[in-house]
């Protein structure tokens, strides 16, 4: 009942081979390996605007991994998430990068 | 593995790399504007790229048409919010490195 369920909630009939699905979850491996090791530029960084920078990176590799995995899983519901994780990420660059200029060195 | 499996396989490797360009940009330009100058460009071709090879797999499906616009949202948004955060330091006064050894400033020098 489940799996019929599952089946009619959607998702595209598109099965990708077991290969290919493991090349997808490797690129999100290094892509999350990438965000870690930017995490040091994030904690040295010696201005903000450089902290800025990298989590601005790091929440693009987020939105890239969610995609990847979803495609690999084939939870086709998880592009859903990574669209919106995309949105908020640049609302919070553009916001954290004006209320530092017109604050005057809150962060 | 069917044919257009190993060209979004390309499209996912050549991707990763560009990832790669701009997380070694980041850690290791001196200046934050040279920073900048690796993570906007080289994060935005790695991302277009990663995201277009999977999205060439899923044909034309409702999943790929979310795919391209999330595409195209990155596309748009990561120079825009590379270009606020120049502009913000720029208007705290941080100055790029080398600036003393630039050429041909006001006073004429060459």
């Amino acid at each position: 009942m489940t799996s019929v369920l599952l089946a009619a909630s959607g998702g595209p009939e598109v099965t990708v081979s077991e290969t290919f699905s493991l090349i997808l979850l490797a690129a999100a491996a290094a892509f999350t390996l990438f965000a870690v090791v930017l995490l040091y530029r994030v904690v040295r960084g010696p201005t903000t605007q450089d902290r800025i920078v990298a989590i601005n990176v790091v929440g693009t590799n987020t939105v890239i991994v969610i995609a990847l995995v979803s495609v690999a899983l084939g939870e086709y519901g998880y592009l859903d998430v990574a669209l919106v994780y995309g949105l908020l990420n640049f609302v919070m660059s553009i916001a954290v990068s004006k209320i530092t200029v017109e604050w005057g060195g809150v962060l | 593995m069917t044919p257009i499996e190993i060209l979004a396989t390309v499209f996912v490797v050549v991707g990763t790399f560009f990832g790669f360009v701009a997380t070694v940009g980041i850690i290791r330009l001196p200046g934050l504007y040279a920073r900048l100058h690796a993570a906007s460009k080289s994060d935005t071709l790695g991302s277009v790229l990663s995201l277009a090879g999977i999205a060439l797999v899923l044909g034309v499906t409702t999943e790929s048409l979310k795919l391209v616009f999330l595409l195209v949202f990155l596309f748009v948004t990561s120079p825009t919010a590379a270009h606020a955060i120049a502009r913000a330091a720029k208007e705290e006064g941080i100055e790029p490195i080398g600036e003393d050894a630039r050429l041909g400033d006001e006073e004429g020098e060459p």
